[in-house]
C-alpha cells in the first residue's frame, strides 16, 4: 500500500508543466495534492463534483493537447461516474494521465467500503474501455521507478494506485479546508493557459 | 405530406450556421430523437468538433474543462438529461460561473395540446429554480435565438439553455 501524500510528492516530482486536476482525498489540504505541489496556478482541485473531475480533465486535454494533464481521481470518484472511462477512451487523448486512488472506501464520509470493493478492477475496466495503457501499483518505490517512463507514453493512461486509507471521521465544518476553491482556480488556471 | 412523415420546420443546418457565426468549437453531446438529424451534419463539419458523452452529466464538466482550456463549446442534450445533470449543472456550471450555452431537446413539448409528459412539464421549472435563462427554438426563424443565448451567457458568466421544441428535419 502507498501513503496517500507519497504517491502525490512522486507525481509532483515528475509533472514537468502539466495541469494537474484533483478531487476528494488526493487534493486533501493536510496530506493530498495541496502540500506538495510546486506550480499551483496549474492545479484544479474540482471537489464535491460527484465524480466528475475525469470528464473535466477530459475537456481541458482536447482543449490543450500539447501540454500533459493528470487527473489524480478517487475510487469512489470513478464508480460514480464509470461512463468517464467510455467516454475518455472514445475521443483518446494522448496527453491524459489517469490516476485513481484506491483506498477501497469513501474516506471522506467516515469510511464506508465503496460498492465492489475487493472485487473490481480499475485497472481491468480501463484496458476494457480501451485507454491506451493501464497500470496497478500497491508499492510506492515501484510507482516512483515508473511514473517517468509512464509520462513518456501515449495516453490515455489510467495508473491505478492501492493507497493506505487515512479517514476523516470529523465534522466537516471542523476540518482543514482547501486554501483555493474551484471557483477561483478555474480563472487562474484558464488564465495561466491563455498567457 | 405522406403518412407518418413529420413537415420539416426546423433544419440542422440553421442550428450548426449560429453555431459557426458565434466561434463554437466543440460540441458535448448525446443524441437524442430532436437532435438527432444533426448528428451526420456534424461529423461532417470540420468546423466543430464533436465530443460524445455516455451520460449527459458529462457533459457541463468536460464543457468546463474545454472552456478553461479556451475552448468554446456548447453541450447537447434532452431535457430529460437536464434532470440527470443537475449536480454538474450545479458544481461546474453555475458555481464556476462558466459561459455555457445548452442546447436542449425539449421532449414532450406542444405549444398545441396538453403537454403529457413529465420530462416536458418539469423543464423549465427546473430552469427557474436554478436562475437558468432559455430561449425556444421551434423553426429555422428562431434559430437567431441562439446568438442571443450566446451573447447572454458571456455577459452573465452563467450557462443559459436554448430548448429546441421540435425535432429536425432533413
Amino acid at each position: 500500500m502507498i501513503k496517500n501524500l507519497d504517491a502525490c510528492r512522486v507525481i509532483e516530482e515528475n509533472r514537468g508543466d502539466a495541469v494537474v486536476v484533483t478531487t476528494m482525498g488526493a487534493g486533501n489540504p493536510r496530506f493530498g495534492w495541496p502540500v506538495v505541489s510546486h506550480n499551483e496556478e496549474l492545479d484544479i482541485p474540482v471537489g464535491g463534483a460527484m465524480g466528475k473531475a475525469s470528464s473535466f480533465a477530459l475537456g481541458l486535454a482536447l482543449a490543450k493537447p500539447e501540454r500533459k494533464v493528470i487527473i489524480l481521481d478517487g475510487d469512489g470518484s470513478l464508480v460514480m461516474n464509470l461512463g468517464t472511462l467510455t467516454t475518455i477512451s472514445e475521443r483518446s487523448p494522448s496527453n491524459l494521465y489517469h490516476f485513481v486512488f484506491e483506498n477501497g472506501c469513501y474516506a471522506v464520509t467516515g469510511g464506508q467500503p465503496i460498492p465492489g470493493e475487493g472485487k473490481l478492477s480499475f485497472k481491468d475496466m480501463a484496458s476494457g474501455a480501451g485507454y491506451a495503457a493501464a497500470y496497478d501499483f500497491d508499492d510506492l518505490e515501484d510507482l516512483a521507478s515508473n511514473v517517468g517512463r509512464i509520462f513518456n507514453e501515449k495516453g490515455p493512461i489510467l495508473v491505478n494506485l492501492k493507497i493506505t486509507p487515512e479517514i476523516e471521521n470529523i465534522p466537516i465544518h471542523l476540518r482543514e479546508r482547501p486554501t483555493r476553491n474551484t471557483r477561483s482556480a478555474v480563472q487562474e488556471v484558464r488564465r495561466a493557459l491563455s498567457s | 405530406m405522406e403518412h407518418g412523415q413529420v413537415e420539416a420546420i426546423l433544419h440542422p443546418q440553421a442550428i450548426i450556421s449560429e453555431l459557426k457565426k458565434n466561434n463554437v468549437t466543440h460540441v458535448v453531446w448525446l443524441p437524442d430523437s430532436e437532435t438527432n438529424f444533426m448528428y451526420q451534419q456534424l461529423m461532417e463539419d470540420p468546423a466543430l468538433e464533436l465530443v460524445p458523452v455516455s451520460r449527459e452529466g458529462e457533459t457541463m464538466a468536460i464543457a468546463a474543462g474545454l472552456w478553461v482550456g479556451g475552448k468554446r463549446p456548447v453541450a447537447l442534450i434532452q431535457n430529460t438529461g437536464i434532470f440527470e445533470s443537475g449536480d454538474s449543472i450545479r458544481g461546474l456550471g453555475l458555481d464556476v460561473d462558466q459561459p455555457l450555452v445548452m442546447l436542449v431537446g425539449y421532449r414532450g413539448w406542444d405549444r398545441h395540446g396538453i403537454t403529457r409528459d413529465s420530462a416536458a412539464k418539469f423543464t423549465e421549472h427546473i430552469l427557474h429554480a436554478w436562475g437558468i435563462s432559455y430561449y425556444l427554438v421551434e423553426t429555422d426563424n428562431d434559430a437567431s435565438r441562439i446568438s442571443l443565448a450566446m451573447e447572454e451567457a458571456e455577459r452573465t458568466c452563467k450557462p443559459v439553455a436554448v430548448l429546441v421544441g421540435t425535432e429536425f428535419g432533413t
